[in-house]
């Protein structure tokens, strides 16, 4: 077990560095000047090189990239161009936003997903289970930015409920933060929770009809009761393996989810920063959401551990 | 949510008012009458950085100029020098010597008085060796700035530069002081009516009222301003609708202006621009090398219907490089007016008789995608075949076509005003020489009478206008919506700008 966690833990750093030589590789083949950009179209080629060297742009690309990995691995993930302030605060800043986000938007889908794929399971090939299948297509074949539009004219414009977007900022109080968050949160959550619904329906459909379920039943377990005691907590597999690669979308999700709502969020950063060719913000913010990425899978790996005992006794 | 509140607190009041009136006497307004001192404006873009001194995005000044910080000259509602933290000044015969009296009793928000060294530190940061100001060539005519006692400031010029005074106006020319100037760029400091109070990057930024402003003939009549950064303009008309934002001075969808009609709540109000969308040809490739050749395109193109077709009708066509808003404005629209029959002829003229093909590089902005598939249909009506491909703005578009030169015809809109020398600017994207008007544009600069200067950027915009080194399409309009009781906001913009100095609500 610690084995495995070990050669877990060495894979993912060597995992994340060579993500990290992909990154800068790919941030540096973007065409376009950070310099020439923030300087504008009457800029003279003395002041663009001035620039260059005030952002060490000047510098070789071997250097620039030691550069950035030596202080991230210091935890100085350098300084803005556009901002001119620390990028580890302007990510911090923005996690106050995009974590609470991607939280609210997981629980919103759980809450959604799992009771209509159970019921949907229970009553299968009935009306139920048909009205929640088309149901869970349409909300996996729109995409959350649009559901964020439509949300927005429903609650805000036509019906004056929530605030349109923006974020008051955690110090006007914890209720006005969740609720300026309630609305893009559903609008992502919307997507993840067709695809779980499907997902937990087909699961708990398969351990149904497992030995251990139809002795439950026989033994005169009430079908509620085999359900949620036997077959719920055997389906959790494939659900949150889906949970867990479904973060992935949830983060690209948030970067369109974070623009429609305008929230200052880490999605809103990066997609800034890449218009701004801010790329010191770009590869910190990317490697940020790989980290991030990678680190999800590891977890989803340990999760099941605990919740399989079979894999447990396996990697011992 | 907002509005809920609002309603619930106003019948409570009412109530209230109701239970007293059998006891007080009802005198004057009431008190949820009283003018609000604060004021939440809109933008589309967040400014990257807060000071006009090192970067160029028009941002950065529609958030600081004015309101943060001040100049030696403004440029008032109207286009117009006037002075600011210079008072008066005196220019010499041969228009080489600029003698300024400064202000006095002025002071930045952190207490550092203004006086001529902080105005020779501004001056000299701004033309100094390792100086990243964006308008840094604008300060290259000055040779030596001179400090004879605290309230006067000498410029000494290599050459005359007329536009100097206008120039001086500008936010990149903003009078900083030498302790705050490093972290201007988070925590500006200036001497303007507002202080910078905080920036919630990617939100918002905060000021408060300055108390101590220096201009005791002006009265600020609010305590605090919000500028809030929203870039999609559905998101924009929401906020608007809902009251989380007052003002949207520059509203980012046309084609969404018509929706607010019905709203009395909200005043909708259509100003002009610095922004001259022009699609640049590049002068030096053939066939654009020949005149001819951009004078039929010119001829193909009916500008009412590229301002119908691209931004709902909202805008002003131009036929130079120049905008209402400009002093010596003329309108030249009609040197190559629409004629595709005579397009057709004078193509044929240049040995085009079957037509041509080339490529526009059109950024994926609304306005620019919008207008190359209406020049695409015109310019198909007299046989020239126009492909459109889309490039990134600003990266891609800065490095391919402003640096490379590397493109047959593109579209951008120019946000800096006044900015007809580009024309004369080697090298620059057009690739356009003409040493006639770069005549013209000296002889602007040599003299310091208005009159003669308005007479010559005429004769400029003449040359433009007849060589057609660009299709001259329209000036963006300023699509102003903002709460009718909000009062004081520019109704034109003569430079990207938010001034608040004068905004108020009002009854």
């Amino acid at each position: 077990m610690i084995a495995i966690l070990i050669r877990r833990i060495i894979s993912l750093i060597v995992t994340l560095i060579v993500v990290s030589l992909l990154i800068f590789t790919v941030m540096d083949l973007l065409p376009g000047d950070p310099a020439s950009i923030m300087l504008g179209t009457s800029a003279s080629p003395d002041t663009l090189a001035a620039l260059r060297t005030q952002l060490g742009l000047d510098q070789p690309l071997p250097l620039r990239y030691l550069g950035w990995l030596s202080g991230v691995f210091q935890g100085d993930l350098g300084q803005s161009y556009t901002y001119g302030v620390p990028v580890a605060g302007l990510i911090a800043e923005r996690l106050a936003v995009t974590i609470p986000l991607a939280l609210m938007a997981v629980l919103l889908s759980i809450l959604i997903a799992i009771p209509l794929g159970v019921q949907a399971a229970r009553r299968h090939n009935g009306l139920f289970d048909y009205a929640v299948g088309l149901l869970s297509y349409v909300s996996i074949a729109v995409p959350a930015f649009w559901v964020g539009l439509l949300l927005i004219i429903l609650f805000s414009s036509m019906l004056g409920w929530m605030p349109a977007g923006g974020f008051p900022g955690w110090d006007a109080g914890l209720l006005a933060g969740l609720q300026a968050l309630l609305l893009p949160a559903i609008a992502l959550a919307l997507p993840q929770a067709g695809v779980l619904t499907r997902v937990a329906r087909a699961a708990v459909l398969e351990v149904m009809n497992e030995d251990y379920v139809r002795t439950a039943l026989a033994k005169g377990v009430s079908e509620r009761t085999a359900i949620w005691r036997h077959a719920v907590p055997n389906a959790a597999i494939p659900v949150v393996t889906m949970l867990g690669l479904q973060f992935t979308f949830l983060i690209a999700g948030a970067v369109l989810v974070e623009n429609v709502f305008n929230l200052p969020g880490l999605g809103r950063l990066a997609y800034q920063a890449l218009s701004q060719r801010d790329i010191i913000v770009m590869q910190d913010v990317v490697l940020f959401f790989s980290a991030l990425v990678i680190l999800m899978n590891f977890l989803v790996d340990l999760v099941y551990l605990v919740i399989d005992p079979r894999l447990r006794a396996d990697a011992q | 949510m907002k509005g809920m509140f609002a309603l619930g607190m106003m019948s409570r009041r009412g109530l209230m008012a109701l239970a007293l009136a059998g006891t007080a006497v009802f005198a004057g307004a009431p008190a949820f009458a009283t003018p609000k001192t604060a004021i939440t404006i809109g933008m589309a873009i967040e400014p990257t950085g807060l000071d006009p001194t090192v970067a160029a995005p028009v941002a950065i000044g529609q958030v600081t100029w004015q309101n943060i910080f001040e100049g030696l000259t403004t440029i008032d509602k109207d286009g117009k020098v006037q002075p600011q933290l210079a008072e008066s000044w005196e220019i010499s015969e041969d228009g080489k010597t600029y003698t300024f009296k400064l202000r006095q009793g002025v002071t930045f928000h952190n207490g550092v008085p203004f006086d001529s060294s902080v105005a020779k530190f501004s001056i000299d940061r701004a033309r100094g060796a390792d100086s990243v100001n964006p308008q840094k060539r604008y300060f290259a005519s000055i040779e030596a700035v001179e400090t004879p006692d605290p309230s006067t400031l000498v410029l000494k010029l290599s050459e005359p530069a007329g536009s100097l005074l206008y120039w001086l106006g500008w936010p990149a020319s903003s009078m900083v002081e030498p302790k705050s100037a490093v972290d201007n760029k988070t925590t500006p400091i200036g001497t303007g009516p507002f202080k910078f109070v905080s920036w919630a990057k990617g939100s918002k930024v905060d000021l408060t009222k300055n108390a101590d402003y220096w201009n005791k003939s002006v009265s600020v009549k609010l305590d605090s301003a919000a500028f809030r950064f929203i870039g999609d303009p559905q998101a924009q008309a929401a906020a608007l609708r809902a009251g989380d934002v007052d003002a949207f001075p520059e509203f980012g969808a046309p084609e969404l202006v018509k929706s607010f009609e019905g709203d009395k709540r909200l005043a909708t109000v259509i100003g002009n621009t610095e922004l001259k969308v022009v699609a640049g040809m590049n002068n030096s490739r053939k066939p654009f090398d020949d005149k001819r050749v951009r004078q039929a395109l010119m001829m193909a193109v009916d500008r009412a219907t590229v301002v119908e077709g691209a931004w709902s009708g909202y805008g002003t066509p131009i036929g130079s490089h120049y905008t209402p808003n400009d002093r010596g404005y003329k309108d030249l629209t009609g040197v190559y007016p629409y004629d595709p029959e005579k397009a057709k002829a004078l193509l044929a003229e240049a040995g085009y008789a079957n037509g041509l093909t080339f490529t526009i590089k059109a950024p994926q902005m609304a306005y620019a995608q919008r207008t190359s598939q209406v020049l695409q249909a015109m310019l198909a009506e007299i046989g020239v075949t126009m492909n459109i491909e889309t490039t990134e703005f600003p990266a891609k578009w800065v490095a391919d076509v402003l640096k490379a030169a590397d493109y047959d015809m593109t579209i951008v809109a120019h946000a800096e005003p006044m900015d007809i020398d580009i024309y004369a600017r080697d090298p620059y994207y057009f690739n356009y020489k003409n040493p006639a008007f770069n005549d013209v544009l000296k002889a602007i600069e040599a003299t310091a009478d208005p009159a003669e200067q308005e007479r010559l950027y005429g004769e400029a915009q003449e040359i433009l206008a007849n060589d057609v080194p660009a299709l001259f399409l329209f000036v963006m309009p300023k699509l102003g919506i903002w709460d009718a009781k909000v009062k004081g906001l520019w109704e034109n913009e003569p430079i990207p700008s938010n001034v608040l100095t004068e905004v108020h609500w009002e009854e």
